[in-house]
């Protein structure tokens, strides 16, 4: 049991990364980025390929937040230069990624227990060398949603996150602000994808395996653990949006192992994930009074 | 010095819906005044207003400021210059961002939005002393969202958002029309009073002709792409809202209404 609540935990903080990104995206930009389908197991797929040819496994999570950036300004690019529509632009990108993603890892890709992970080398090896290698990805994963939340925090409050705030809030007056809309929307899905990559890359190193369809439903989960995450702590102001995200994201990480564990297949998971976030954004709607449209 | 020169503006061009709205428009307006321009609906007086700030293309023409042609300058390119409040009260706010964090914003125009803190705490008291020139007490709603805010609220923070960093024009799109008739008193005396204190340029469009008559230093009336009244100095000053309905309604006849 408590094995099992720890890998939840472990799971939803890896998850939290993906999850800041759609909230981005979707919460500050407005933006429903399908290019999250494409960009997450993207950086599965760098982070399994530079893990075999044994590249430090730091290295590999910096060069997965790269490629993220470029499949974010990609779909910016796409929306913004040529005014493809947002959705559109976001398919476009994530249907080219997934035989992207083939040509970078060959095919599936296995990576061998001998091979380090960040899970299994430098500092956490270094301070909990002695602690199981479930309570070492436990530790490993809240540090860096940590770390990825106070970063995010951070820009969000400089001058650069607060424009990137008011086009989603107010595109007409980052215009009379004398500033180009679209060139903050790009930085923001930039910054998205990067984080959706990172989050790739780190399920790619607790799995150790790199599969082409793991992308697959990312988004929505990204929407719902938003969702839920923004709608539990509605009335509380004082929690900072990436903080509401990161426990939405842990809140319905367990939702899903509780339905597993209730013995629901596991052919049926998208399903249950599918119907799970359609009850959310009822449940959601009634609070707000139901006429308006999430 | 703005000068609008042999503007043509075209609607729909190559289509069964073309409609020609300016062949051989021109206007200059010299720094320091104020503008007030009247006409009916499809006139062409926020056309022209969109056709200085770069919201629509024109077909020919040159728009200068100061001599220089920024005709082909994107439209936030142009607002370095010009700062505009539009007729919905929500469009010149961000609802969701604090009126310190809005102030901020507006405070930061023409300069990089880069990694430095987004909110200057040293400016709060800069910023309320501007919002205080309104009297309506947003100076001490800081920390509290515009969307919070009523429509006539976030207009006048808007007007101080759009003036509050050296511009060379205002652009006033029929800003009091969304607006109760006491508010939107309020805003246009706040307005007048902005733009005296700041030595704006401003051109205002306004559907209310007593507006037009009581304020600014120059009064035009359009109709169908064309100006067929243009008074300032002191023939605007003895100008009354008689003498423009007056205009206003023998044109209206000569369309048939």
């Amino acid at each position: 049991m408590f094995d099992l609540i720890i890998s939840t935990l472990t799971q939803g903080f890896i998850y939290a990364l993906l999850s800041y990104g759609i909230y981005i995206t979707y919460k500050i930009l407005d933006f429903p980025d399908l290019t999250v389908d494409g960009s997450f197991p993207l950086g599965a797929a760098i982070a399994a390929v530079l893990l075999v040819k044994e590249v430090n496994p730091f290295v590999a999570l910096l060069a997965a937040i790269a490629v993220g950036a470029v499949a974010g300004l990609v779909t910016g690019v796409i929306h913004v230069k040529f005014g493809v529509r947002d959705l559109l632009a976001g398919i476009i990108t994530m249907t080219a990624l997934f035989s992207i993603n083939l040509q970078i890892a060959g095919s599936n890709l296995a990576v061998e227990r001998a091979i380090d992970t960040i899970f299994t080398s430098g500092p956490i090896i270094a301070v909990m060398g002695n602690a199981s290698l479930m309570m070492r990805k436990f530790v490993m994963s809240l540090i860096v949603a940590l770390i990825f939340k106070f970063i995010l925090d951070w820009y969000l409050s400089t001058k650069s996150g607060m424009l990137l705030r008011a086009v989603g809030d107010n595109s007409t007056l980052v215009t009379t602000l004398a500033k180009d809309k679209g060139v903050v929307k790009i930085v923001g899905l930039v910054i998205a994808n990067a984080l959706v990559a990172l989050s790739g890359a780190m399920v790619c190193m607790e799995q150790r395996a790199f599969s082409s369809t793991m992308g697959t439903g990312q988004m929505v989960f990204g929407l719902a653990a938003v969702i839920i995450g923004t709608t539990l702590f509605r009335k509380v102001s004082f929690v900072k949006g990436t903080t509401a995200v990161l426990v939405g994201s842990v809140f319905y990480k367990a939702c899903i192992q509780i339905a597993i564990s209730l013995g629901l297949p596991a052919n049926l998971m998208k399903l249950a994930t599918a119907v799970l976030f359609l009850i959310i954004l009822i449940l959601g709607n009634r609070q707000k009074g139901g006429a308006e449209h999430a | 010095m703005l000068e609008l020169k042999h503007i043509k503006k075209i609607y729909n061009p190559g289509t069964i819906s073309e409609t020609l709205l300016f062949e051989d428009f021109n206007l200059n307006v010299p720094d320091g005044e104020f503008v007030s321009i009247v006409g009916s609906n499809g006139s062409g007086k926020t056309s022209m207003l969109n056709i200085i700030c770069g919201s629509i293309p024109i077909q020919g023409g040159e728009v200068l400021i100061g001599g220089k042609d920024i005709a082909k300058m994107k439209d936030f390119q142009r607002y370095r210059t010009i700062g505009r409040v539009y007729q919905d009260p929500s469009a010149g706010t961000c609802p969701n961002l604090t009126m310190l964090e809005n102030m901020s914003l507006a405070d930061n125009k023409g300069k990089p939005f880069g990694l430095g803190r987004g909110v200057n705490k040293a400016r709060e008291d800069y910023y309320k002393e501007q919002l205080s020139i309104l009297g309506l007490g947003l100076e001490n709603k800081m920390n509290v969202k515009l969307g919070a805010l009523s429509g006539g609220q976030r207009q006048a923070a808007t007007l101080i958002m759009a003036t509050l960093t050296p511009i060379q024009f205002l652009i006033l799109d029929e800003h009091t029309a969304a607006l109760d008739p006491k508010t939107a008193d309020i805003i246009m005396e706040l307005t007048d009073k902005v733009v005296k204190e700041k030595k704006l340029t401003a051109m205002m469009v306004t559907h209310n002709l007593r507006y037009a008559t009581d304020y600014g230093s120059r009064l035009i009336m359009m109709d169908k792409g064309h100006i067929v009244f243009d008074k300032g100095g002191e023939e605007k000053a003895k100008t009354k809202v008689d003498d423009i309905l007056d205009i206003f309604t023998s044109i209206s006849i000569e369309c048939g209404n």
